[in-house]
């Protein structure tokens, strides 16, 4: 029965095998708690990869819904007491089902759409050069109303490239920095940001040439192969420069490179060299936080922010404390607690372009917390939710600031140091 | 594997379009891909699918929906959120499935007099957490409270690590709103305390679904306790450590909760956490007390020393919030370490007089030696609720029959003990064949005929508390089992 399973199905047995069937995942899944469906919940997820596994389940539409409608976000994680790795199986089955199911044509399109340009910094580029260029003639309010995902898109501005750079003084630290691609094209001020902080701390940035995307998209969509040329390459562009750490400042993208290891477990050429790769990926928040002085009173002062934990900084990578602590301690706000943080707020890499309806459910659930809590920005270190919370925030009319915890510390410390 | 039911109704189109018409597309699953994953709840060595799956989202539209099945005659199932342990949600004999995962609201928070109206899918901990800024909580504290909901609670009478001092959800519901399987709304019980006439709340609450479905409950709501400090206390044996039980209780304390874990116990969560647990350690004891700051105070300096006089070697008290956290997760991840010892394990239920703790370890340790099985425990030592954990490998045909003979013997020992079969998991399926065990057959017939009132045409949860012919189900292999 095992031999058989393994040659059909492309889901490890025992990682499934791993869930007791408890429960105790089910409020923390944001579509389960959206929908009620059990089908929507972790444990009913892991149900029917079970079944699919065993062979024992047709792959049809309505199967499938229940994966696709997955944000990935991994909150069952946190709440699961006997460590079954969701994430994992869930991208087996995205696998699974992208080898064996045929998609509509729509389906098909706006997926391969998504996978065609956002990875791809030189393609992202031009898109926004595009958008840009549509938004100075007018013509944006035309496009948004054709295009329901252009809403994502903020006003955008240019954005310089980032280089490697050396502290004044001696460096404490060397990093390897990952600009990632969404983060670096649509909001490169975050990067910008994130460099001049970390200079601050006495820490060496090195932007390696030959980095790329980190493959999450492509992990995310159940494309293994691509997503394992795009970590090999990675690996390749930092590996042997002597760094203590490789920073990013998107979530996502340091919740995929710290399972290089996992991804590259069966490449002998890699496996040991992604191991360690992934075991020095560090959040900027996280690496920077205990480098920096305390405030001292800071131009964050007086003034309240709210903190959203991005999914894959707070369940896949576990860092709560420091952006807090980066947030109050060193930039000098107000920390006011948002309800339901750690609660997805449906951006979930490209989830609010394939599943528009959910996605939008969840932004609404995400900025009614946020407005309740009386704060006057609301801080995230993550691109994806930065955008997807910018523009529920921008539908209202709401003009509240969307920033990423680096960008209030470099405020203030740039405020300080005048 | 499957549970073998009597032949079911039909589900006519018709029928499923009227449903439709009341609870609206979202509210009705019948694709079998979906349907399956209601297939069983926590408990998962009885299976079985239900053919339609409502999910009601107002009183009204449970009551609508229960109408539709008593006019097309087809017996119905109540769902939580699938958290029991004791498959008490199986669609045994009953084709549809009625969840209550959409029924969410809390209606009202009544702060000065103590109560809150919430529906039955609202999850336990959400109480806590609607009433905490009014510095209330709600008692009962399933460890499943993160994800089980009330209209669970009510339907098994759930307890929790803290039932010793606080008791069980029935002291702490004043107040069920239930609708019968033919669609009438009634309310049980009311808003204060003593409802003249009969204790029909009483009743319904422990009916695992069998009367009604539960659409909402007036709770209870305490103050948080001043005051909360834990300890722990490390005895060579558990014949010291239940001596320290009985001294605790003998000397008038009440703690909040006392949890005792056996050696093997031990051991797995020292070598899984390092909690720094002295090797060889026998027992540990783990006592939490609340109240006011003087009186905790006292009790702390009490308990420590009837540990002492029972032979602890080593009474230790969490200085700080991260010291008692450290604590209960030594108590909580217990499950998680056992995980390491064995592929699987299948944790058993069961009550006995407090002071035949000792004793029924004892005749747990012989079961075992007898079926050739290791069985660690861990449990709820103040109210005498043992959670002896069988370890296994499903793979051997052989140990899974060894491992449900074990169950058995072990439940049989408790009631010879004067104890029961079930102390907070309920009867559902599992324990079904027991029932007669600590019932007598007139008991038995006193308490179908009431359920009768309720239900005259076994149209709710059919199969379910009282053995009948048709109830028997057959398990299968038992898989690793969950953290209580």
């Amino acid at each position: 029965m095992n031999m058989e399973r393994a040659e059909h199905s492309a889901i490890d047995d025992s990682l499934l095998r791993q869930c007791v069937h408890c429960g105790l995942c089910l409020d923390a899944c944001p579509t389960y708690v959206e929908l009620g469906n059990e089908a929507d919940s972790p444990r009913g997820r892991i149900h029917l990869a079970t079944a699919l596994a065993g062979g024992d389940l047709e792959l049809s539409d309505e199967a499938v819904r229940h994966f696709d409608l997955c944000l990935g976000c991994r909150a069952c994680e946190t709440a699961c007491p006997s460590g079954v790795p969701y994430g994992r199986i869930i991208e087996e089955t995205r696998a699974h089902i992208e080898a064996r199911h045929r998609r509509s044509w729509l389906d098909r399109l706006r997926r391969s759409a998504v996978l065609a340009v956002f990875p791809h910094r030189g393609r992202l580029a031009w898109l926004t050069r595009l958008v840009r260029a549509l938004q100075l003639v007018g013509l944006w309010p035309l496009v948004r109303r054709l295009v329901p995902a252009a809403r994502l898109f903020p006003k955008l501005s240019a954005g310089q490239p980032l280089r490697s750079s050396e502290p004044d003084g001696e460096a404490v630290r060397r990093v390897g920095f990952l600009r990632g691609c969404v983060s670096d094209v649509v909001q490169p001020q975050v990067n910008a940001a994130a460099a001049r902080v970390l200079r601050r701390a006495r820490v060496a940035v090195d932007v390696a040439a030959g980095q790329g995307c980190c493959g999450a998209l492509h992990l995310h969509a159940g494309d293994v192969d691509q997503a394992r040329r795009l970590a090999r390459a990675n690996i390749d562009a930092f590996d042997g420069r002597e760094l203590d750490a490789v920073v990013v400042t998107a979530a996502g993208c340091g919740a995929a490179m710290r399972e290089y290891g996992e991804l590259l477990r069966d490449d002998p050429a890699y496996r040991e060299r992604a191991a360690r790769f992934a075991a020095r990926v560090r959040d900027v928040t996280e690496l920077v936080e205990p480098l920096l002085p305390e405030s001292g009173g800071g131009q964050g002062a007086g003034r309240r922010v709210t903190y959203h934990d991005a999914c894959h900084l707070a369940h896949a990578q576990g860092v709560r404390s420091q952006p807090r602590a980066l947030l109050s301690r060193i930039a000098g706000w107000q920390l006011v607690e948002l309800e339901e943080s750690d609660r997805c707020c449906g951006s979930a890499g490209s989830y609010n372009l394939t599943e528009p309806e959910m996605a939008a459910a969840l932004a609404m659930r995400k900025v009614d917390c946020i407005e309740r809590s009386g704060a006057d920005c609301v801080a995230v270190a993550n691109p994806g939710c930065a955008l997807q919370i910018a523009a529920e925030l921008r539908r209202r009319g709401n003009p509240m600031r969307v920033a990423h915890p680096l960008e209030l510390v470099d405020e203030s410390l740039a405020a300080r140091s005048e | 594997m499957s549970a073998t039911g009597t032949a079911t109704a039909a589900i006519s189109d018709t029928l499923i379009d009227e449903i439709r018409g009341v609870v609206g597309a979202e509210g009705l699953i019948t694709d079998p891909a979906a349907t399956r994953v209601y297939e069983c709840d926590g408990f998962v060595l009885a299976r079985k699918s239900p053919q339609l799956v409502v999910l009601p989202a107002s009183r009204e539209e449970v009551a609508a929906t229960l109408r539709l099945l008593w006019q097309a005659e087809v017996p119905f199932v109540p769902r939580g959120a699938g958290t029991g342990l004791s498959g008490g949600c199986l669609p045994l004999q009953a084709p549809v499935m009625v969840g209550t995962s959409r029924l969410r609201r809390i209606r009202e928070v009544d702060v000065a007099n103590r109560r809150a109206v919430v529906e039955a899918g609202v999850v336990n901990l959400h109480v806590t957490r609607a009433v905490a800024e009014h510095g209330l909580l709600y008692a009962p504290d399933p460890s499943s409270q993160g994800a089980c909901t009330v209209g669970g609670n009510v339907a098994e009478n759930s307890g929790g690590p803290h039932t010793l001092k606080y008791g069980v959800t029935t002291n702490h519901v004043l107040g069920i709103e239930l609708v019968l399987p033919d669609g009438r709304v009634v309310e049980l019980g009311g808003v204060v305390d003593d409802v003249p006439g009969y204790d029909l709340r009483g009743f319904a609450i422990g009916g695992e679904g069998t009367v009604g479905l539960v659409t909402a409950a007036t709770l209870r709501l305490v103050p948080v306790p001043a005051a909360v400090r834990t300890m722990m206390a490390v005895f060579g044996s558990v014949d010291d450590a239940c001596r320290a039980v009985s001294a605790i209780i003998a000397a008038g304390v009440i703690p909040a909760a006392l949890e005792l874990m056996d050696r093997l116990i031990v051991q797995a969560v020292e070598d899984a956490y390092g909690f720094g647990f002295p090797t060889g350690a026998g027992a540990v004891l783990i006592v939490e007390l609340d109240g006011l700051a003087d009186g905790v105070a006292e009790q702390v300096e009490a308990v420590e020393a009837l540990c002492r006089e029972s032979s602890a070697d080593e009474v230790r008290v969490a200085r700080d919030e991260a010291e008692r956290a450290a604590l209960w997760k030594s108590r909580k991840k217990a499950f998680g370490a056992v995980g390491r010892l064995a592929p699987n394990y299948c944790t058993q239920d069961g009550v006995v007089p407090r002071g035949s703790v000792p004793e029924i370890l004892r005749r747990i340790s012989a079961v075992a030696e007898r079926q050739r099985l290791r069985i660690a425990n861990v449990f709820h030592a103040g109210d005498g609720n043992i959670h002896p954990i069988i370890l296994f490998d499903e793979r051997d045909e052989d140990e899974v029959r060894r491992v449900l003979d074990a169950g058995r013997e072990i439940l049989e020992a408790c009631v010879d003990l004067g104890g029961s079969v079930t102390g907070e998991h309920g009867i559902g399926v599992e324990k079904i064949e027991q029932m007669p065990l600590i019932f007598s057959p007139t008991d038995l017939r006193v308490m179908a005929e009431l359920r009768a009132v309720f239900d005259p045409l076994s149209r709710c949860n059919p199969g379910k508390i009282l053995p009948t012919p048709g109830a028997c189900v057959e398990l299968g292999a038992p898989r690793r089992q969950v953290p209580l």
